[in-house]
């Protein structure tokens, strides 16, 4: 049951981040949002960036995304230079970024229709699988205003789960929900992520979401963006984000991000 | 649903009913105020003899044709000023400046340039919608929260595509009001027109009211108005009022 993944050769690289630096420009800005920042991602591995706003977590994730290109440094996915979005690499956002304008089928095809040489029945088929992967079927119809935010959350899950990426991007995307939707999500992603051996990029700011879900945590601290420090979490699946096993985790890692958050400030 | 209607009914039915009270009173003259049966036998009147038939078809054709052509021109340069700065700093300028001149202002240049015509009425119309179109679908555009093009984006939608199946629909509320203004500016537009541009190309419902005045036909005037409101009123409820509740639906805006 246990399963403990390094970044080691034994696994083939999915991502590779090779310093990479990025700045932003505003007119009366100019800000480093990542710092010389290098990462290898290993294929089917679940891996959570924690830190405080402002730390670059984002930006990580839109690069990896091809949303943005780095200033500095190379982002690779399966050994080729990432130059664009793609649909092996798909976001999920921490707001539903569903469109209002279609239905919840219609939103899980959105993505499945840019996917070239699919049929419409296929694209129907992998919709309905998708939505019944994470319990919406029956919603499929419906408008996306009349479902719940976890619900949203879901549909949103399933849209970027239909073109089948082998890479997904999630940006807090249960930030906006309550405790008990929370914790039915990580039991649902768990269960997907075990399922169709995805390689998972979660960005966070909740340490003890990150514990329960990735097998490797990075601590980032901001200002600029910097990567200090990274744990492996070899804990069984599926995990309990109440087991004590994982308090442990996530007590050691919170002491470790407040030491040096705090002397940030501080210094 | 039957209640509603009741209840808008009893409303115009006790409004009529004041007006004949007034009317009773006898403190205008019957010249000024006509009793709502002399109004209702010009309209029949008018109706029967066909000029009423003939003016609403000759002012709704011009009407649409008009409309149609702001729509045609204002919706992609809208689009335009939404997606480029440089497109933003000079039509759209332009637009803001011209939207609020009122679209009589247009007549005097419509005469001098195509003279009585057709094609100066259509240019006055045109004139009078365009520019609040533009500004409305430039706004519509604009207010799309930017995460449903990133969503599209890490799709891979991108250019046409982008625009066609996120930036469109989702600016689809705000171009539906914005058309709405529209018609009502095209309205406006298109009775100043009538007024001044006498043509024998075709006799306006604005026509129609122009001649009640110099006859001193008082039910003339105040049916041919009835007629106008009506029009406005039928174009509402049956082309915006049921997109406008589509949406609402789609939405979850929707005003119970």
């Amino acid at each position: 049951m246990e399963r403990l993944v390094s970044s080691t050769d034994a696994v083939p690289t999915k991502l590779v981040l090779e310093h990479v630096s990025k700045w932003f420009r505003t007119s009366s800005l100019h800000v480093q949002a990542l710092d010389d920042v290098t990462l290898r991602i290993a294929d089917g591995e679940f891996v959570c960036l924690v830190g405080p706003s402002g730390c670059g977590k984002s930006t990580l994730l839109n690069l990896i995304a091809g949303l943005d290109r780095p200033d500095r440094g190379t982002v690779q996915g399966d050994g080729q230079t990432i130059s664009g979005p793609g649909p092996h690499r798909l976001m999920m956002f921490q707001e539903a970024a569903l469109f209002p304008w279609l239905t919840v089928l219609g939103n899980v095809l959105f993505g499945l229709k840019l996917v070239k040489g699919l049929r419409a029945s296929e694209c129907r088929e992998k919709a309905e699988y998708f939505l019944e992967l994470v319990g919406l079927k029956r919603f499929m119809h419906s408008n996306v205003h009349e479902l719940s935010g976890g619900m949203r959350q879901r549909v949103a899950l399933a849209r970027s789960l239909a073109p089948n990426p082998s890479v997904l991007l999630m940006d807090e995307p249960f930030g906006a929900l309550d405790a008990l939707t929370r914790e039915q999500l990580y039991g649902d992603i768990q269960r997907i992520w075990s399922q169709h051996r995805k390689t998972i990029v979660f960005v966070t700011h909740n340490v003890r979401e990150a514990v329960c879900l990735g097998d490797r945590v990075i601590l980032f601290s901001p200002n600029p963006g910097r990567i200090r420090e990274e744990f492996s979490i070899p804990l069984p699946r599926p995990r309990d984000i109440n087991s004590v096993d994982l308090a442990r985790y996530s007590t050691e890692i919170t002491r470790v991000l407040k030491s040096y958050v705090h002397s940030e400030v501080a210094g | 649903m039957i209640a509603r209607w009741a209840v808008a009914s009893l409303f115009f039915v006790c409004l009529i009913g004041i007006w004949q009270l007034v009317f009773n009173t006898q403190i205008w003259s019957p010249l000024l105020l006509p009793s709502p049966s002399s109004v209702m036998l010009y309209l029949w009147s008018a109706v029967e003899d066909g000029t009423l038939w003939e003016a609403t078809l000759v002012t709704v054709r011009r009407l649409l044709l008009g409309y149609g052509l702001g729509i045609l021109i204002g919706l992609p340069l809208g689009l335009l000023t939404a997606s480029f700065r440089w497109s933003q700093d000079t039509i759209g300028v332009l637009a803001l400046g011209l939207q609020t001149l009122p679209s009589v202002c247009w007549v005097p240049l419509a005469l001098l340039w195509f003279g009585q015509t057709e094609a100066a009425m259509l240019f006055v119309v045109v004139m009078g919608t365009l520019w609040s179109l533009i500004i409305a679908t430039d706004t519509g555009v604009r207010t799309i929260p930017p995460i449903y093009s990133r969503a599209a984006r890490s799709m891979g939608s991108s250019g046409f595509h982008t625009w066609t199946h996120v930036k469109l629909p989702a600016a689809l509320p705000f171009l539906l009001s914005g058309m709405k203004q529209g018609w009502a500016f095209a309205w406006r537009s298109l009775m100043a027109a009538e007024i001044y541009v006498t043509i024998l190309t075709g006799f306006g419902l604005r026509h129609l009211l122009h001649y009640g005045r110099e006859l001193n036909a008082m039910d003339q005037v105040i049916g041919v108005m009835l007629v106008i409101v009506l029009i406005g009123l039928a174009v509402d409820k049956t082309l915006f009022a049921p997109v406008e509740r589509l949406l609402h639906r789609r939405w979850g805006t929707a005003r119970q």
